[in-house]
């Protein structure tokens, strides 16, 4: 029978199926930070249980750590409490981490990737719901709770139901200032934020194809603010190319074996999905988000819609008390939007294109006087020092941006890098949540060369 | 975990869509390393009128009178009532461990978050996703009467009203036998040791590369 990419990477991970249909789902990579897990660790002690594959697991702490001065240490009692919680628990238990001081340190959805630890048809966990990016890589991966991370510890599985699936397929060519991001904000603007519960996603169609592994992983990372666990991409040969000649990624032989298994990651031509959508990259411009939740979202060239367009009462409310909580009014255009703060960053869009990006629009230009602060943060201390190797930092630095160490950062504000009561953001993370990135902070999630555009002009703009 | 096996409880009507785990147990708390003590901050930017932080005394804060929860007669409501996509968001468990913290055992809503909903299940919480008629209703009748009670029965799967309306809802085999037990799952996991290994011992020949 045709099988869907799902399909296919479910069922090769079934260890057994029990009496009601569910089954046991077999993990081979085990992501951990450090805010998700103290508790997972602690329970393993209490019931004197042992990790049952510690290769299977890596660990870096990323939530928490500081952007600045990292050589004196977490400032913060409290935050330095959990990630020191996270160095023990790693030594007590035999896991892999890069700590605090590593250069390979950075965010854990960013990390696991450029490591080579993250490999096509691989089923992937992590107690962090953005674990949905290694779908890029044809991986099966979704977020857990605590509980779970505790259960995938100690048994390597997962009891599992069968999710749905959902393909969709976007056609066409994207245009040269749309990126990853701007395809997911754009999907998540047209389904809603719930409109993926209950499915697993595949992305497919030119536009997805022609994206680098970059575009992908943003586009997959956000796979769970349409309210899907995970999003897939099938294997091509731009997800080969990034894998090879990464520190974990298999060589020789064991290359030439997983080539052949990887190639078969696709779905079959006549698989049946539950549920289809297909879109026209055509129609997609960059997008901006001007509300509390990520389907608030319209073209940076259209404007916030009104209260009347709402589809029904409830909408209409939410609608309403985002805006007050914005201090937005219906109708406005986005590009009469100011704003005072910039955050480039997070697991969506920290990589090194998304830096590129980012720097080919600020190069020989100034941050607008209206804007208080302009921060710069790598997903990892890799990708931060391959930026500085090809000067991306200087022009940031020039621009009047801050250039800092890598971390979680300003996506959700664990850290001190917050925004302060009523302050605007264009930011490039992927939830702009009520008090998100600080208490009464108001979030724009917009793709990073959007970002960077509105940083020099003070508001939003169009870079067509 | 503590069993549900049936609850007669008061309950809040929290009125929106879309109920984000950030909203239920914003990031600040997270920092901390237990599963218990996180009810006082339960829903705290709304709850609260300043700045919430872990380990401040809450009895000592300005609350937020406009905020269902503090009012008078939601004191001690053990099911919450809210809207579409419940639970949205960051998988932090903390969300759960919050909610039972402040003593809720039960939430009804049309629709939840997969991992929320999930979340629930391994901390004794019932989630019950009710249609959206029956819904409004339910909205209607609680803010119509002061003292609003729903009994629920897990083995049964039903929802009765205080006018005697009887409505079934649905829930996994597996996690309803867990719930009614109190059961930990890796408990039941283990038992199946063998079958793990015996898995683990095919996949290293088909896939070797997946072992380092
Ligand atoms: S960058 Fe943001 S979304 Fe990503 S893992 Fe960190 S806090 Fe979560």
């Amino acid at each position: 029978m045709a099988k869907t990419l799902f399909d296919k990477v479910w069922d090769q991970h079934i260890v057994s199926t029990n009496d009601d249909g569910s089954i046991l789902l077999y993990i081979d990579r085990h992501l951990i930070h450090e805010v998700t897990s103290p508790q997972a660790f602690d329970g393993l002690r209490m019931a004197n249980r042992q990790p049952w594959r510690c290769d299977a697991a890596m660990a870096t702490p990323d939530h928490n750590v500081p952007t600045t001065q990292r050589d004196q240490g977490i400032s913060d009692p409290v935050s330095r409490t959990q990630v020191q919680a996270l160095d023990q628990n790693c030594q007590e238990f035999g896991i892999r981490e890069f700590d605090m001081h590593d250069i390979r340190q950075g965010i854990v959805h960013v990390v696991g990737p450029e490591q080579g630890l993250i490999l096509p048809g691989m089923t992937v966990v992590c107690g962090d719901s953005h674990t949905s990016t290694h779908g890029a890589f044809s991986a099966l991966a979704m977020g857990i709770g605590t509980s779970e991370v505790e259960h995938v510890l100690a048994t390597q599985c997962l009891i599992q139901k069968k999710p749905k699936t959902m393909r969709i397929t976007v056609n066409n060519t994207l245009s040269d200032a749309c990126s990853g991001k701007d395809i997911a904000l754009y999907i998540i603007a047209q389904i809603g934020t719930a409109g993926g519960t209950g499915y697993t996603l595949e992305f497919a169609g030119k536009a997805i194809t022609d994206l680098s592994m970059e575009g992908r992983m943003s586009l997959c990372n956000m796979a769970i603010e349409a309210g899907a666990r995970s999003g897939l991409v099938a294997v091509d040969q731009t997800t080969l190319d990034y894998i090879v000649g990464r520190p974990f990624s298999p060589t020789g032989e064991n290359l030439k074996q997983a080539n052949a298994a990887w190639s078969q990651l696709h779905s079959d031509p006549d698989a049946v999905f539950d549920c289809e959508y297909s879109f026209d990259a055509q129609a997609i411009s960059p997008q901006v988000t001007w509300g509390t939740s990520p389907e608030m979202g319209v073209g940076v060239d259209g404007s916030i819609p009104l209260l009347s367009q709402a589809k029904d009462d409830v909408q209409r409310e939410s609608w309403k008390s985002a805006l007050t909580y914005m201090g937005l009014s219906q109708g406005t255009p986005i590009q009469d939007i100011q704003i005072d703060s910039v955050f480039i960053g997070s697991c969506t869009n920290s990589r090194i294109e998304d830096l590129r990006a980012a720097s080919k629009v600020v190069k020989g230009k100034q941050v607008a006087s209206n804007i208080k602060q302009a921060l710069i943060v790598s997903g990892s201390g890799l990708i931060k020092q391959q930026a500085e190797a090809e000067g991306l930092d200087v022009i940031f630095k020039e621009a009047g941006f801050e250039w800092r160490e890598p971390g979680c950062s300003m996506c959700l504000a664990m850290n001190a890098d917050r925004l302060a009561e009523g302050e605007r953001c264009a930011s490039t993370s992927n939830r702009n949540f009520e008090g998100r990135q600080g208490k009464g902070g108001r979030t724009h999630l917009v793709s990073p060369a959007i970002a960077a555009a509105a940083a020099i002009a003070g508001h939003f703009t169009d870079i067509r | 975990m503590q069993a549900f096996i049936s609850l007669d409880g008061l309950v809040m009507p929290l009125d929106r869509a879309n109920v984000d785990t950030d909203a239920i147990i914003p990031k600040q708390f997270l920092k901390s390393i237990k599963r218990t003590g996180y009810g006082p901050f339960l829903f705290d930017e709304w709850r609260y009128l300043d700045v919430g932080d872990v380990g401040m005394d809450c009895s000592q804060r300005p609350l937020n009178p406009d905020f269902v929860m503090n009012q008078a007669r939601y004191q001690g409501a053990s099911i919450l009532l809210s809207r579409d996509n419940f639970g949205c968001g960051s998988s932090r468990e903390h969300a759960p461990w919050a909610l039972l913290d402040a003593g809720f055992r039960c939430v009804i809503a049309p629709s939840f978050a997969d991992i929320f909903y999930n979340n629930c299940f391994k901390n004794g919480i019932l989630p019950i996703v009710v249609a959206h008629e029956h819904l409004d209703t339910l909205f209607a009748d609680c803010f119509a009467n002061e003292a609003y009670q729903l009994s629920i029965d897990l083995a049964a799967q039903t929802l009765k009203t205080p006018s005697g309306d009887v409505l079934s809802f649905s829930v996994d085999d597996f996690r309803k036998h867990c719930l009614l037990h109190g059961l930990d799952d890796i408990g039941l996991t283990l038992q199946q040791q063998d079958a793990i290994s015996t898995y683990e011992a095919k996949r290293k020949q088909e896939a070797p590369w997946l072992f380092s």
